[in-house]
This record gives structure tokens, C-alpha cells and sequence, in this order.
């Protein structure tokens, strides 16, 4: 007996070991704190491997806690990359004097409008905002001419968001940086009324599909991704693009930085640069995700209404303010 | 080891445990007692500790708001219209399968606790693939009482197996209507066991994240998720925690006051007589027939039907997933070796609690039990916070991980220790003291070697808890560590139920031999 004591003891010692030895080891390549889609990013690590025989490990969450944990972490950060969905996690990821400057051939690769000037980090792909809505519920007459009406009496429990989720707070952010403060208060408040919480885009498109709400606000690439698939939840929605430079035309840049304090730095930029460059944007145009291609004459899907054709308001993505967003909807109630 | 305590000078209080067990409790024993109670208290070290960082202003604000009143009444509703049907369902069910000549109620008692085989987001998942539009404080009732009224219905059909039916008799020849019988005699007997079934199910219902994000029930745990992940550990989502914590502790609190100070052992010779069921007339017998059939097919057959539909949709396919076979590596690693540190440590708090049942041990052993009242995400916020500003070299490691699970599940592996512990004479290990063996040998080769199937039923308990915890997994996993809840989990977010489905197979399928544990160890309990 004593025997099989001692053998649990040192079968949980080993444990123990084994535990600290493969945290110790770097056999874990690069550490990409990754908010991007991971079906898609997924794609990107195989092809990088393949092309570089560099390892990525990953770690998934939401943009802002992803960004928050970057920042806590500071300088002692075992990430080497941040990939988001949306700009405000990379503003306060820069703010905080995280980031290195990216190579200069990586930001060639990119269209100037979808990189801030400082060149700290870059985006990869883009997406655009839309209205997405059951046709059965709402006529093409009926449609809101702006983001901004769904403030009105009038749409009281028939609009659907996902206030938890990066992709709607860069939303607000955008009409933040375009409206102001007061104006941003005013519709966060009179949409705690009239709107309906969801947890994920997804769910929105699939409640609207299914006739429970009428309409929601989403980016535009669910239905696409969904179609691509089964199309179950995404048969019976339409998509309703805002344009005429309103709030709701947003283009939302996604972004890559490479951490200042990182340990494998060369890796790293090559990383940001494979993504940025052919292969990377070539992989956002074949593969299912239906992001939007930022590279220099890359090509998006051709299923998407083009890019140029959107009429999206011009937003500087790096004056994107997440903090002030949350702080905001916290107080509205909304989170 | 061995110099410890032989030589003190032996300590003679008053009391006959004293008198039975001379000795002074080895000081490794004592120190790493109090070293993993202190630990226990972390979590609740930090909700103060950062309410007083903030500051009085900011905790004002951020506290006293209309949201947070929203969420207090969506928990309130949930708890208040949960846990009376859970009680009603779980009594009447045990009643049915225990005391009454119910045709197959040896199966429907096993099928009554098979929901248990099934992780609440599981239920929650397999019923949104039914009903897509369910959502709110209706569905959150309905989903939590199917997934946690067994927490009830265990407890109490183990005291009504073992009830003397002369005090019934009693009641009834003094003229009472069964009826009456019921109310007045078999109910406040059932007490016990029905307020600590209710008080395991409340505090499950304000941990819970799963089931409740999933149908959009919004409750102090899902909102404490909602701004982690838009501000990782900032203030709003900290004082969240803090009023969850007050919320724990309230029940806690209430369910001590109220358990009273009745007695229901019985005294005098003689042995209790053994119970004769209570027979049906086949009308009435097919009637209580409805309420097994109708809780199982909804607790255990939905589930059932909706994995079993979305992996015939899936087809092999989704068994091709190069995340799955790793995810289930991972989680039976962590599971496991979870299972045997948790156990380990549990150790000296359980010997001690048993040997030396003084005041400062039963406090210590009470901070344990407060901690894993705490929900997950409490926990898991806590050692973030803690880690990443304190202890960073076991900051994103399976160390911090285990650490939460140890918080967590720690009176699981300790109870059931402590029960197997007591069933060891002392006298053997002062036998094995005199013929020169050290303390800590002695309490190896006596103690401990009885012990063992208890240790392994706690460990069997842990590893359970383990394979199919989520919240604190989410918030704490290492870089590149999915188990098979974090991976199921992250797929439903993509609404992917089908590529889900296997995830979902083999949590119940690795639960399933460990609900049988549970059954016949409440069997034992009741001398069958």
C-alpha cells in the first residue's frame, strides 16, 4: 500500500513537472493572442507553417479582452502577435506603447486607408456594418435610412445587436468619433429601449432568419459564411447597406501589431507580413470567411458588393476609442 | 517526518478524543492545512481587497446602477421560481420510486438522475436546437429545473429509503389520513435533505454562465462574462463579482439559520422495521407513471434525440476534427491529474478534521467549503487579476488552472475523504505508531489504505467536476489549451452545433460511469 501511495505521489509530482517543462519550453513558436475569426486565422498559421516552418500557438478570445490582458500584461506579455476584428483594441494596445514598428515592406502591402500612418500596426481585412433584415417582416420601403432612426419610437423591440461583442462596440465607437459624446449618449440610451441583446452576430442573423425579430445590426460577412455552409440560418435575411457616409456604413479595419516586448520579433514580423501579403489576402478571397482583402490590388471575394462601392464615412481607424465605448454603454446599461 | 511530535509533551484536555488519540497532530499536517485553507480565502481576499482599491465613489457607481438591479431581479426570479419546482418534482419523484409499488421504479430511480450525466449547457444547447426561440426567465426555469432537480430527488430518496415507517404507523394509529401522514411526519423528516439539495441547485444557478448565455438570460455571471470580455478585468466586471459574492454568502447564511435544531435520529432499542411500498390501483399507478416518463423524456431524451440528430447530420465528418482528439487529451489530463493533486490535498484537512476536530480546524475546513460556493467566474477573476500583477511566473499555466479547480472542488474530494477517514479505527495507526512506524507511515499504511475507496470516490467526484467546467476554464485556460467544454463552446458561438455535437457525446459519455457512482453510492448510504 505503501507502494501505490508513494506511486500516486510521484505520478503527481511528474505531472507537476511535465506541466512546468512544457510551459517552459518555447517549443510553442510564435503566441498570437488572436480576436480574428479562428477558421480563418487557422488558414493563415497552415499556410505561414508550411511556407516558413514557423510554429503558432493561439490564443482565442474577444478583441477588448484580448487587448485589456495585453495591456495588464505590459511588458512581461508572452505574446509575440495581437490579430483583431476591429481597430479600438489596437488603438488601446498602442496607446499603452505595446507595439513595435511593423517592416516598411509590410505596410507597402497595404492600402493606405487601412493602416494608421504611424505604421505601429496595420490592417489585415475589412468588413463592412449592415442592416440586416427578414423581408417577410420588413418592406424595402420600410427600411431606415440611418443607423441613427433605429433611435426612434418607432423601432421598439425590432432591431437585434450583440452589445457584448467587439464588432458592435466599434460600431459605436465609429458613431462615437463621428457624432461626439452627447449624440452617442443619446442613441446608446434610446436603444437600451428599443433594441433586443444577443450574444454573437451569428444568433442575431439567425433570429431575424427565423422570423423572431424583425431586423439586426451585423456585419456583412454571416450570411455569406453561413450560405457557404448550409444556409439554414441564413435563407430567409436580406442585407440593407446604409452607404451616404452614415455611422452605419462603417468599414471596420481588422488589424495585426507585433508586440514590442516579444521574444521571437523576427518571426513575428514575418508573420504580419505573410498575412499582409500575397498569399495571406489571396486565402481572404478564396476562403469561406468572406472578409474583406486590404492588400494592395488584392481581390475580395467576388460574391461581396466591392469595397469602393459602400460609400463608408472616413474614419481615421486609430482614433477608435474602446474605453470611452464600454464606459458608455455601461452606463446606458447596456453591458 | 519523524521528528515531529513524538517527543512533545502530550497535551491532556478534557474530552474523550483527546483521551483516545494522544498525540499532538504532526506539524506538516497542521501547516499545510492551513497554508491550502488560507489559499481557499484568495478569491474572497480579492473581492474585498479591489472593492477597497477602487474606491468608495467608483463602487457607488458602478454598483448602485439600474443594470445591476436588473440582474438582481432576473437571479431572484430565477432562484425563486427554481427551487420550489425542483422540490416539488424531486419529492414527489422520490416518493413515487421509493415508497410505492411503481411499476420499473428501480429504472426510472436510475433514470431520474441521468440528467446529472449531462453538462447544463449541453441542455441548454440541445433544447435551443429544438426550440430556437427559447430565451429569457421561462426558458432559464424551465432548462435549470429538468438539469438540476436530481440534486434534490438524490438526497431525498436516500432519506426516504431509510425512514422508520414505525412513526408513521404511529401517525396513523392515532387516526391520521396519509395524507396528514405525509405533511406531518414524512415532509419535516425530509428537511435535511430537501434545504441542502436546494441550497447545492441556488448557488449552481448564480455560477451557471452555459445555460444562461445560450438562451439569453442574462444573470450576474453572464454580465460579469459580458464585461470581461469588453474590458478583461476592469472595475465594472470586479464589483459584478463582489455583489455575486454577497450573493453566495447570503444563501449560505440563510440555509444555516434555517436548518434548525430538530432531531431525526430515532432512540430506544430495536431496529426500524422495513418499509412496506405503498400500492397503486392500476388507474393511479398509470397516472404517476406520467411524471417519470414526462421528466425523462424531456431531462434525458431531449438531449439524447438532438446529439443524436446532429451527428447523424455531421456524419464522420465531424469526427475528422484535428481540435477534437487534442481537446480530449487535454481535458483528461487536466481532469486527472486534477483529480489526484485535489485529493492529495485534501489529505491533511480531512485527517485533521477528523482526528483533532478542535475549533480552528472546523473554521479552516469551513473557509474550503465557503470558496467553492463561489462561482467559477469569481474564482477565475480572482487568480487573473492575482497572477498577472503578483505571480507571474505561473500566470496562463495549467498551474493556475489546477489551482482554480482546487478552489473549487476541493470539498468534493473532502467530504468524501473525511467519511472514509472516519471509518478507519485509530486505534490501528497507533497500533502501527508502536511498532516503530513514523506518523506520517503509520497514517500511509493504516488510515490512508482504508481511506482509499473514499479518496477515490472524491477523486471520481473532481475529475467529473473538471471534464465539464467551463467558466473558469474560458478565462484561465494556458495558450493553446482547449478542453472539450472551452472547444464546444467556442463552436456554439459560431452557431456549428453540428461540428459540436462530438464535443458534447463525450463529456456525457465520460460522466456517465461516474452518475452511476453517485447512484449506488447513495444505494450504500442506505444500507442496500
Amino acid at each position: 500500500m505503501k507502494l501505490r501511495f508513494t506511486s500516486i505521489a510521484l505520478l503527481a509530482s511528474s505531472m507537476m513537472l511535465a506541466f512546468s517543462a512544457s510551459a517552459a519550453s518555447s517549443d510553442q513558436g510564435i503566441v498570437v493572442y488572436n480576436a480574428q475569426h479562428e477558421n480563418l486565422v487557422k488558414s493563415w498559421v497552415d499556410g505561414f507553417t508550411k511556407d516558413t516552418g514557423i510554429k503558432v500557438t493561439l490564443r482565442n478570445g474577444g478583441d477588448s479582452e484580448l487587448g485589456n490582458q495585453l495591456v495588464q500584461e505590459g511588458n512581461a506579455s508572452p505574446a509575440d502577435v495581437f490579430l483583431t476584428e476591429n481597430s479600438p483594441a489596437m488603438v488601446l494596445v498602442d496607446n499603452a506603447k505595446l507595439f513595435a514598428p511593423l517592416n516598411a515592406s509590410t505596410l507597402a502591402q497595404v492600402e493606405p486607408q487601412y493602416r494608421p500612418e504611424h505604421g505601429r500596426w496595420t490592417g489585415i481585412a475589412a468588413r463592412s456594418t449592415v442592416f440586416v433584415y427578414n423581408p417577410a417582416k420588413l418592406s424595402e420601403a420600410q427600411l431606415p435610412k440611418s443607423l441613427l432612426d433605429l433611435a426612434k419610437p418607432e423601432w421598439k423591440g425590432r432591431w437585434a445587436a450583440s452589445p457584448s461583442g467587439a464588432d458592435f462596440q466599434a460600431i459605436v465607437s465609429a458613431l462615437l468619433e463621428l457624432k461626439g459624446e452627447e449624440a452617442t449618449r443619446e442613441w446608446l440610451k434610446a436603444m437600451k429601449t428599443n433594441f433586443t441583446a444577443y450574444k454573437g452576430n451569428s444568433t442575431v442573423m439567425k433570429t431575424v432568419n427565423a422570423g423572431q425579430i424583425d431586423s439586426g445590426v451585423i456585419y456583412h460577412y454571416y450570411p455569406f459564411v453561413d450560405g457557404a455552409k448550409t444556409g439554414e440560418n441564413s435563407k430567409n435575411v436580406k442585407l440593407h447597406y446604409f452607404k451616404h457616409q452614415d455611422p452605419g456604413a462603417f468599414v471596420s479595419t481588422s488589424g495585426a501589431g507585433v508586440l514590442a516586448s516579444s521574444k521571437h520579433p523576427q518571426q513575428a514580423q514575418e508573420f504580419v507580413q505573410w498575412i499582409t501579403g500575397k498569399q495571406g489576402q489571396e486565402i481572404l478571397r478564396t476562403h469561406n470567411a468572406f472578409e474583406y482583402a486590404v492588400g494592395v490590388g488584392a481581390a475580395s471575394n467576388s460574391k461581396l458588393v466591392p469595397l469602393n462601392d459602400l460609400e463608408a464615412p472616413k474614419v481615421e481607424p486609430s482614433k477608435l476609442n474602446s474605453k470611452k465605448v464600454v464606459e458608455l454603454m455601461t452606463e446606458a446599461g447596456l453591458l | 517526518m519523524s521528528n515531529i511530535s513524538i517527543n512533545a509533551a502530550p497535551v491532556l484536555p478534557s474530552g474523550s478524543v483527546a483521551r483516545r488519540y494522544q498525540q499532538r497532530p504532526g506539524l506538516w499536517m497542521v501547516v499545510s492545512a492551513v497554508l491550502l485553507s488560507l489559499l481557499a480565502l484568495l478569491p474572497l481576499g480579492f473581492v474585498i481587497g479591489v472593492a477597497i482599491d477602487t474606491g468608495w465613489q467608483t463602487v457607488k457607481t458602478l454598483v448602485f446602477r439600474p443594470r445591476v438591479g436588473e440582474l438582481l431581479l432576473n437571479t431572484l426570479l430565477l432562484v425563486i421560481f427554481t427551487l420550489p419546482t425542483c422540490a416539488l418534482l424531486g419529492v414527489a419523484l422520490a416518493w413515487l420510486t421509493e415508497r410505492t409499488r411503481l411499476q420499473g421504479r428501480r429504472i426510472w430511480s436510475i433514470l431520474a438522475i441521468a440528467p446529472l450525466a449531462v453538462p447544463a449547457f449541453v441542455q441548454s444547447y440541445a433544447w435551443i436546437s429544438l426550440v430556437p426561440g427559447m430565451h429569457g426567465l421561462g426558458a432559464g426555469v424551465f432548462i435549470s429545473v429538468i438539469a438540476y432537480f436530481p440534486f434534490i430527488y438524490l438526497p431525498v430518496s436516500a432519506v426516504l429509503r431509510r425512514l422508520d415507517p414505525g412513526i408513521e404507523d404511529v401517525a396513523t394509529s392515532l387516526g391520521k389520513r396519509p395524507l396528514a401522514v405525509f405533511f406531518r411526519v414524512i415532509l419535516p423528516q425530509l428537511k435535511l435533505a430537501i434545504w441542502g439539495g436546494s441550497l447545492l441547485i441556488a448557488l449552481h444557478l448564480l455560477a451557471e454562465y452555459g445555460l444562461y448565455a445560450m438562451i439569453r438570460f442574462d444573470t450576474f455571471t453572464t454580465a460579469i462574462f459580458d464585461q470581461f470580455q469588453s474590458t478583461f478585468n476592469g472595475p465594472a466586471a470586479n464589483m459584478l463579482a463582489g455583489v455575486l459574492v454577497l450573493c453566495c454568502l447570503g444563501l449560505l447564511v440563510v440555509e444555516a439559520a434555517s436548518r434548525g435544531r430538530a432531531r431525526y435520529a430515532r432512540v430506544g432499542s430495536g431496529s426500524a422495521r422495513s418499509q412496506n411500498p405503498y400500492p397503486l390501483s392500476p388507474a393511479i399507478g398509470l397516472l404517476c407513471q406520467l411524471l417519470p416518463i414526462t421528466l425523462t423524456a424531456l431531462a434525458s431524451g431531449v438531449p439524447f434525440i438532438t446529439l443524436a440528430r446532429w451527428l447523424y447530420l455531421g456524419g464522420f465528418a465531424v469526427w475528422d476534427n484535428s481540435d477534437l482528439w487534442p481537446a480530449v487529451r487535454q481535458t483528461l489530463t487536466l481532469a486527472a491529474s486534477g483529480a489526484v493533486i485535489i485529493t492529495l490535498c485534501a489529505i491533511p484537512m480531512a485527517w485533521l478534521s477528523v482526528r483533532y476536530p478542535a475549533r480552528l480546524y472546523r473554521v479552516l475546513e469551513g473557509c474550503n467549503y465557503v470558496t467553492s460556493s463561489l462561482p467559477g467566474i469569481v474564482v477565475a477573476l480572482a487568480l487573473v487579476t492575482i497572477t498577472i500583477h503578483s505571480f507571474r511566473p505561473i500566470y496562463q499555466t495549467e498551474m493556475t488552472l489546477l489551482l482554480a479547480y482546487l478552489l473549487m472542488f476541493m470539498p468534493r474530494a473532502l467530504i468524501n475523504l473525511r467519511a472514509g477517514i472516519a471509518q478507519a479505527p485509530v486505534e490501528l495507526e497507533n497500533v502501527a505508531r508502536s511498532l516503530g512506524r513514523t506518523p506520517f507511515q503509520a497514517l500511509c499504511s493504516t488510515t490512508l489504505r482504508l481511506a482509499a475507496p473514499g479518496a477515490a470516490a472524491g477523486a471520481a467526484l473532481v475529475f467529473l467536476a473538471i471534464t465539464n467546467e467551463l467558466t473558469a476554464t474560458l478565462l484561465l485556460a494556458p495558450n493553446g489549451t482547449r478542453t472539450l467544454a472551452t472547444g464546444f463552446w467556442a463552436l456554439t458561438s459560431e452557431i456549428d452545433y453540428v461540428a459540436a455535437a462530438p464535443y458534447a457525446l463525450i463529456m456525457v459519455l465520460l460522466s456517465l460511469p461516474l452518475t452511476w457512482l453517485l447512484y449506488s453510492q447513495s444505494k450504500r448510504t442506505a444500507g442496500l
